[in-house]
């Protein structure tokens, strides 16, 4: 168990760095001289050496990355060039709202797709297997943007029940908050549910036809211990794995629906930064992003070895 | 029977007997129907569409479906028809060239992981894990960044997501293919790699690519879509169903049609193509025939 944890965190640390250096060519790559930029009015060659040898932009090009992998890991990612801000505490503002919108949204669609795949998989066949297999299909084809649009369309325009956009804190007024963030869960969390009602209807069949099963039937326990603590304690296993192999989509489907909603969150900034050309800004996000996502990644890994004995033992074994 | 018979024949056979097999899929056949109907709709678009796709009358903006606009028309009075009907061009390219692209890249790398092992595999295997750390939307706005928004970086970033997971499949069929006795056969045959690669590994797995394909195709008229929308792909004038639904989000509340068409394009291309896939899974990938 011991090697394996630590053959899995030795390989996230190598695709950390090895993305850090992705990350780092890619600001260089940036249209622009950054000397120039920061001279300001006074471009003579004088003041650009002075600028140059003060940010290390004369140095070799690996010197200067391990200078601002210093940086980045201290946590200083330099300075918003819109706002001068700390692109950190710039980040750490907009987060909030981020992580609440995917945390609802993982609430909406692990709440939908376990519960209906687990229905579907028990009633094969039936009428709400059909059914919910056509929702599913519906829900991986809708761009979920558009079902944003539509939603406004009936909920906030047409019934005026929902409002349309905007976002208040959540510790001003919970109910408030509730009631902004309700659109935007369930659209950012159906389309993610199909996934997961696919994949935890087909891993309930696997189960369901094992010998275990059929044990524990013979052993007369009540169907409902049969699917609850047999079949659907297993099927669990690779419905963690999808989840936390849909992160990234998570991600990406939260910058857009903040776009559909106008949520203040780190989507929004993303966006504006790119449209603003803030580089710092995007250098910071891209990085933060995938070192959350490394990370998350590693923890499902552990997750998953914990819930599964027979990864361990065959780790162990090698 | 000529030398040429006994091998070409079988095979044959094989596609004819598939096709029938999709043939019985109503739900198969229907999304390859529409699937169609959206590539002939791209290719002929200027013979589809009633009007030039461009043309403004401000004379009648926002106007909703009548006879002479079908889907009605947008805030500068184009017909909104004309419009899905070129944009159909934009999403097919993508989702096409994403799609290809990747394959080009992911599957040779694929066959080298899985069929020589050795140092490539584990090279291979962390170099996808490094791209797989990107998420998608990273990805497109870092290359938006620095190249600026185009269809062609839409098309780089969506072929760049799916090449790690296209390289995970091949290098698995790869895998499992070369212990198979026919490629023992081959190899004590004195076949050479290159042939081993090409005529015993690569036919094999051709199923599980198509499979592959159709999977990424919706993906990435969906991703594309969600690019345009977002101001990081197609740039207007250039009609393409994502960039028309950010144009029409400021006037939803007015004309509700012009948010509606491009969705509704949107829905049924990828529908059709899922659709397409899930048939050409059931008959093709023997780990979901039941």
């Amino acid at each position: 168990m011991r090697g394996h944890l630590l053959r899995r965190a030795g390989a996230s640390l190598i695709v950390l760095l090895v993305a850090s250096v992705v990350v780092f060519a890619g600001v260089r790559a940036l249209p622009g001289d950054p000397a120039l930029a920061l001279a300001g009015e006074d471009r003579s060659a004088r003041a650009l050496t002075a600028i140059r040898a003060k940010y290390g932009l004369d140095q070799p090009v690996p010197v200067q990355y391990v200078r601002w992998l210093g940086h980045v890991v201290r946590g200083d990612f330099g300075s918003s060039t819109r706002t001068g801000l700390g692109v950190g505490s710039t980040i750490l503002d907009r987060l909030p709202v981020t992580l609440e919108l995917a945390f609802l949204s993982l609430l909406v669609a692990v709440g939908l797709g376990v519960s209906l795949g687990v229905l579907a998989a028990v009633r094969r066949g039936s009428v709400a297997d059909y059914a919910g297999s056509t929702a599913a299909l519906v829900g991986l084809s809708v761009p979920h943007f558009w079902l944003g649009l539509m939603l406004i369309l009936l909920f906030a325009i047409g019934l005026g029940v929902l409002p349309a956009s905007g976002f208040v804190p959540l510790f001003a007024d919970p109910i408030d908050n509730l009631r902004h963030m309700l659109l935007p869960a369930v659209v950012l969390g159906t389309g993610f549910s199909a996934v997961i009602f696919r994949q935890t209807r087909a891993a309930m069949l696997e189960s369901l036809s094992t010998d275990y099963v059929r044990t524990a039937r013979a052993k007369g326990l009540a169907e409902r211990q049969v699917v609850g603590s047999h079949a659907l304690r297993n099927s669990l296993l690779t419905v963690v794995t999808l989840i936390g192999l849909q992160l990234g989509q998570l991600i990406s489907g939260a910058v857009v629906t903040e776009q559909v909603f106008v949520l203040p969150g780190f989507g929004k900034l993303t966006l504006d930064a790119v449209f603003q050309r803030d580089y710092p800004v995007i250098e910071g996000v891209v990085l933060l992003t995938t070192v959350g996502y490394v990370v998350i990644n590693f923890v499902v890994d552990l997750l998953y070895s914990v819930l599964n004995p027979r990864i361990r033992v065959a780790e162990d074994a090698t | 029977m000529s030398a040429v018979d006994v091998t070409v024949a079988p095979r044959v056979r094989t596609r004819r007997r598939m096709l029938l097999r999709l043939g019985r899929r109503p739900m198969a056949v229907a999304g390859l129907s529409v699937a169609t109907v959206f590539v002939v709709a791209a290719i002929l678009a200027p013979l589809v569409a009633p009007y030039d796709p461009a043309d403004t009358n401000f004379g009648s903006v926002l106007q909703g479906p009548s006879a002479s606009h079908v889907m009605g028309t947008d805030d500068l009075g184009r017909d909104v028809f004309s419009r899905v009907v070129f944009g159909a061009r934009a999403s097919l390219e993508a989702g096409v060239l994403a799609t290809l692209l990747a394959m080009v890249v992911a599957v040779p790398l694929g066959l080298v992981a899985g069929y020589y092992r050795g140092w490539w595999d584990p090279v291979i295997s962390r170099a996808t894990d490094v791209v797989l750390a990107f998420p998608f939307l990273i990805i497109a706005v870092g290359m938006a960044a620095i190249f600026g928004p185009s269809l062609r970086n839409v098309v780089v970033a969506l072929g760049v997501t799916a090449i790690p997971w296209i390289v995970r499949v091949t290098r698995g069929e790869a895998l499992a293919l070369r212990e198979q006795d026919f490629v023992r056969a081959a190899i004590a045959n004195g076949a050479g790699d290159r042939t081993i690669l090409a005529r015993h590994l690569l036919p094999n797995m051709a199923g599980t690519l198509l499979v592959q394909a159709t999977v990424w195709i919706p993906q990435a008229i969906i991703g594309e879509a969600v690019l345009s929308f977002l101001g990081l792909g197609v740039q207007p004038p250039t009609p393409s169903w994502g960039s028309m639904l950010s144009a029409a989000q400021p006037f939803i509340s007015l004309d509700a049609w012009l948010a509606l068409f491009p969705g509704l394009a949107i829905f049924l291309a990828t529908l059709s193509f899922n659709l397409l896939g899930d048939g050409l899974r059931d008959i093709l990938d023997p780990r979901t025939r039941r």
